[in-house]
């Protein structure tokens, strides 16, 4: 039970950091999931680019005018297209987007049970 | 039959992949926002650059009107080659050049404008670029054509003689 | 005078392709031949190809701007390390680091495989030969680090500065061990499929080339992602863009492979499947080199590109890949043994879960990365795939994984029943109940988190109880599987954990927040040989009143002219401190990012520890 101790030390780091402003961690979190067009490849929380300081800005003054995360999104991509977001919404253009990954885990599956499992009965 | 079927499906697979990649090389990786135009133009209320008084743009933006928004700024290299077009179609009556001087300070933009010289009919101030964005723009400089409250023509990067051309035959 | 060595030594190595080509085919049956002549030969083209190299080398030292490559990548004032490391930092330089690193391997190839059969080692070395052709090809027609420019210029253009950093050196020569090594296990698999040479032996011998190859891609991804973490200044370290990817899909096909190999190696089964991820793991090398030096892809890291190198590697990539499909359908025959060879509950079947997950994982990276590129041809529709993509799609998936990645171990191979029940049901109470108290006192996502992080903890005692219990015994995989569970608890607290405040301060100012008070104290002014910098200095003090001096850079390059901004990090066991500041347009002000990043380090240290996993096994008996 010695592992005791080390859960203990790791429990005494957790208690060391608490609370954390809620807003800005959505505020954060709206920025990773925009992607800069300047710098194009970077977030706009990773850069620093002029564009993507005042989207920052824009994007608290939004929040604190009480438009939810989804307004957010919504806004600037009537503005600037579906590529800003990081995000890609499930919808007509994405279905294979999201599905096909899904599809080949499920055709793996089968192929593994079809082959190693069914054989052997 | 069965013994051919999947030789076919691969290769099948991996001929849309080299015509897929293929024609994607010749497409350029950069993007630009295509949309914003036919957009009804954002509302905003700013600040003047030579005048105290505040502006609404619902006040402000008459529908009878053309309007060339420019995105500007004192720092911008391109704005300074851009600014002999301003100046040019500044001589045309029906259009109202409106400029919008994005984060820069006020004793700056005001030299650059002694400098080279103001086509502007009114100037509103960005500090902090959000208006810009609400525009829908991401650099500077950036120019929106404005007709009946919506934006006809938006121009990415510096004005050049084939878009005043084209702005002069729009607003014909 | 460098250049012009370089250059003939490059032709001459060239037609050694060729001299090597024939007399591997006239002496197919010929024993003697292959150690007398054809190894000597496949050697002289290592060294033609090493004294092309070296030409450059020279060329970029001795800054001789009558060289292209050397005036668009280096300038007089830089630094000799980056002026050597700005060999391989561009295009036409990486390739031909490709081609030295081809050359030696399958010369170390031939060396190591004596006791191979004559047949499978010649046939290795033509299909090494063809890749081997092809890149002389591409660097002689389209991409000649050697080409002249008259008049010949005063001055060059500099290396981007970013890339002028001590990782980034060795980034790419580790990194193309590792995708080269990938070509030789190409090669072998399927020469050893058209011989019909697929046997215990084989796998024992190319495990060799598996491991080698694996240890030098992680290494590779590790030095770019450290890289990533202190030079572009965001205190990120992977980013899923889409270069990043490309270098993550053969890893998770080489990680796969590892595991099969094994199973081929002790059982001899999965046969054709271990062809299949040694073409695949291969492809995507080359795909990766296709796709980032093509410029389809949309990246941070930004390479010059050019449609016709981009033609190029597409139809030299497909060549190869429709050759190996025919070879393979064409030798293809099933394996006939499956009859009862394993049952349920074994270690064939955890491996086989381990190989579905990681295939599912490569295709999600796949389909990610590519689907943009198709959906932009096909509807013109452009969209942009991110972290949150791979975040949803991988994660959940994480929880069985871990689970076959605990239990798998424990099983014996055929068949086996599970030993020390109580043991495994003890520690996975103690993981979860240790995981609810971290998320329920955390405002955070509850259930998903618990569970996983359960799971991962799962792992991580398991693994650490079977090091330290059975000691040798498996050491290899025990070491690596605990390195993954380290490496993932790591990347969760530190996104968990980590704290940052971003502002905008003048010197003299300070800024208060319920935790941190930031002074600014001055801002000093240096300069260098190729640029000037900037320091700041600031004073961090905390709610317990300990003070820290943060000392971030600003650095403006001269050639090219390049702003760039320098972390400043404070490495801890626990925790980074990480502060950079940066210019804004027209203010007085610098925008300064302070955070708190805890457990950085162990996530390099997780990679160190699954890497030497891999060592283990590479040099174990």
């Amino acid at each position: 039970m010695k592992y005791f101790k080390y859960i203990f030390i790791i429990f005494f780091i957790f208690s060391l950091h608490q609370g954390h402003s809620q807003d800005n961690k959505l505020e954060s979190k709206i920025t990773k999931n925009l992607r800069c067009l300047v710098c194009q490849g970077q977030s706009v929380y990773d850069s620093d680019t002029e564009f993507a300081n005042s989207l920052k800005l824009l994007i608290k003054n939004k929040l604190d005018e009480g438009l939810s995360e989804k307004q957010i999104y919504f806004y600037l991509k009537e503005k600037y297209g579906e590529w800003i977001l990081f995000d890609p919404e499930f919808g007509k253009k994405t279905y294979f987007l999201w599905l096909l990954p899904l599809l080949l885990f499920l055709i793996g599956g089968a192929i593994i049970f079809k082959l190693f499992i069914i054989k052997k009965n | 039959m069965k013994k051919r079927f999947y030789p076919i499906v691969f290769t099948f697979i991996f001929i849309i992949f080299f015509i897929v990649f293929y024609k994607s090389l010749k497409n350029s990786n950069i993007y630009t926002p295509r949309i914003g135009i036919n957009k009804e133009i954002p509302s905003f209320n700013a600040k003047q650059l030579n005048e105290r008084k505040e502006v609404y743009s619902k006040e402000f933006f008459k529908k009878d009107e053309f309007y060339l928004i420019n995105i500007w700024s004192s720092w911008c290299i391109p704005c300074r080659e851009e600014h002999i077009f301003l100046k040019n179609l500044s001589n045309e009556k029906n259009l109202k050049i409106v400029g919008l001087n994005y984060k820069d300070k006020i004793k700056n933009a005001k030299f650059f404008l002694e400098d080279l010289g103001d086509p502007y009919d009114i100037i509103f101030l960005d500090p902090n670029g959000i208006i810009a964005i609400e525009w829908g723009a991401y650099g500077v400089p950036e120019s929106y054509l404005v007709k009946k409250n919506m934006i006809v023509k938006k121009i990415i990067g510096p004005l050049s003689e084939s878009s005043v051309i084209e702005i002069k035959r729009l607003i014909k | 005078m460098a250049s012009l060595i370089g250059f003939n030594a490059l032709i001459f190595g060239a037609c050694s392709s060729l001299v090597i080509g024939f007399f591997s085919v006239i002496n197919f049956r010929n024993p003697k031949k292959l150690d007398k002549k054809i190894i000597p030969l496949t050697f002289l083209q290592f060294i033609f190809v090493f004294v092309s190299f070296l030409g450059l080398i020279i060329s970029f030292i001795a800054s001789d701007f009558s060289n292209e490559t050397v005036f668009n990548n280096s300038h007089t004032t830089k630094p000799l390390f980056y002026k050597i490391s700005g060999t391989w930092g561009n295009h036409e330089g990486s390739l031909l680091l490709w081609l030295l690193v081809l050359t030696l391997f399958i010369f170390l190839f031939l060396l190591k495989s004596r006791e191979q059969k004559l047949e499978y080692r010649l046939l290795t070395l033509l299909f090494q030969q063809i890749i081997i052709i092809g890149f002389f090809v591409f660097l002689l027609k389209t991409s000649s680090p050697f080409n002249y420019i008259y008049p010949i210029p005063d001055e060059g253009l500099g290396l981007n500065p970013i890339l002028q950093d001590p990782a980034l050196a060795i980034h790419p020569p580790v990194l193309y061990l590792g995708y080269v090594g990938t070509s030789i296990i190409f090669s072998s698999a399927l020469s050893a499929m058209s011989l019909n040479y697929i046997s215990k032996e084989w796998a024992k011998h190319i495990k060799v080339w598996v491991f080698t190859s694996w240890i030098f891609l992680t290494l590779g991804i590790l030095l770019g992602s450290i890289w990533a973490y202190y030079e572009l200044g965001w205190g990120g370290f992977w980013f899923w863009d889409p270069v990043e990817n490309v270098s993550l899909m053969p890893w998770f096909a080489l990680t796969t492979l590892i595991h099969c190999i094994l199973v081929l190696e002790k059982r001899l089964l999965l046969k054709s499947w271990v062809i299949i991820l040694s073409i695949t793991t291969f492809t995507l090398s080359m795909s990766g080199t296709f796709l980032v030096r093509s410029g389809i892809l949309n990246s941070v890291h930004t390479f010059a590109n050019d449609p016709e190198r981009g033609l190029f590697i597409l139809i030299f990539l497909f060549s190869l890949i429709f050759l190996s499909l025919f070879i393979f359908f064409f030798f293809h025959n099933r394996e006939t043994v499956y009859q009862n060879s394993f049952s349920l509950l074994s270690k064939e079947t955890s491996i086989l879960i381990n190989n579905w997950f990681m295939m599912y994982f490569l295709s999600v990276v796949l389909v990610g990365t590519l689907y943009p590129i198709f959906l932009d041809v096909i509807s013109s529709e452009k969209i942009s795939v991110g972290p949150p993509f791979y975040h949803k799609l991988i994660v959940p998936f994480l929880i069985p994984f871990l689970l076959a990645m605990t239990i798998g171990p424990k099983l014996k191979w055929i068949k086996s029943g599970l030993s020390n029940k109580i043991n495994l049901i003890i520690f996975f109470i103690i993981s979860l109940s240790l995981s609810i108290f971290i998320v329920v006192n955390l405002e955070i996502k509850f259930l998903l988190n618990s569970i996983l992080i359960a799971f991962i903890f799962y792992l991580f005692f398991i693994s650490l109880s079977d090091l330290l219990v059975k000691r040798l015994n498996n050491l290899a995989q025990n070491m690596a599987h605990l390195g993954f569970s380290l490496f993932l608890l790591s990347i969760i607290f530190n996104s968990i954990f980590s704290n940052e405040v971003i502002t905008n301060l003048k010197v003299g100012d300070t800024f208060q927040s319920e935790k941190f008070k930031i002074h600014f104290e001055n801002l000093e002014q240096k300069k260098e040989k190729n640029f000037e910098s900037f320091i700041g200095k600031f004073i961090i003090e905390n709610t317990t009143g300990d003070t820290e001096i943060m000392m971030p850079e600003l650095r403006i390059y001269n050639q090219p002219n390049i702003a760039t901004s320098e972390a400043f990090i404070k490495t801890n066991i626990f925790t980074d401190k990480f502060m950079t500041m940066n210019l804004v347009q027209n203010k007085e002000y610098l925008n300064i990012r302070y955070q708190i990043k805890p457990f950085m380090l162990w996530i390099w240290l997780s990679i160190l520890m699954i890497v030497s996993g891999g060592l283990i096994s590479l040099f174990k008996k």
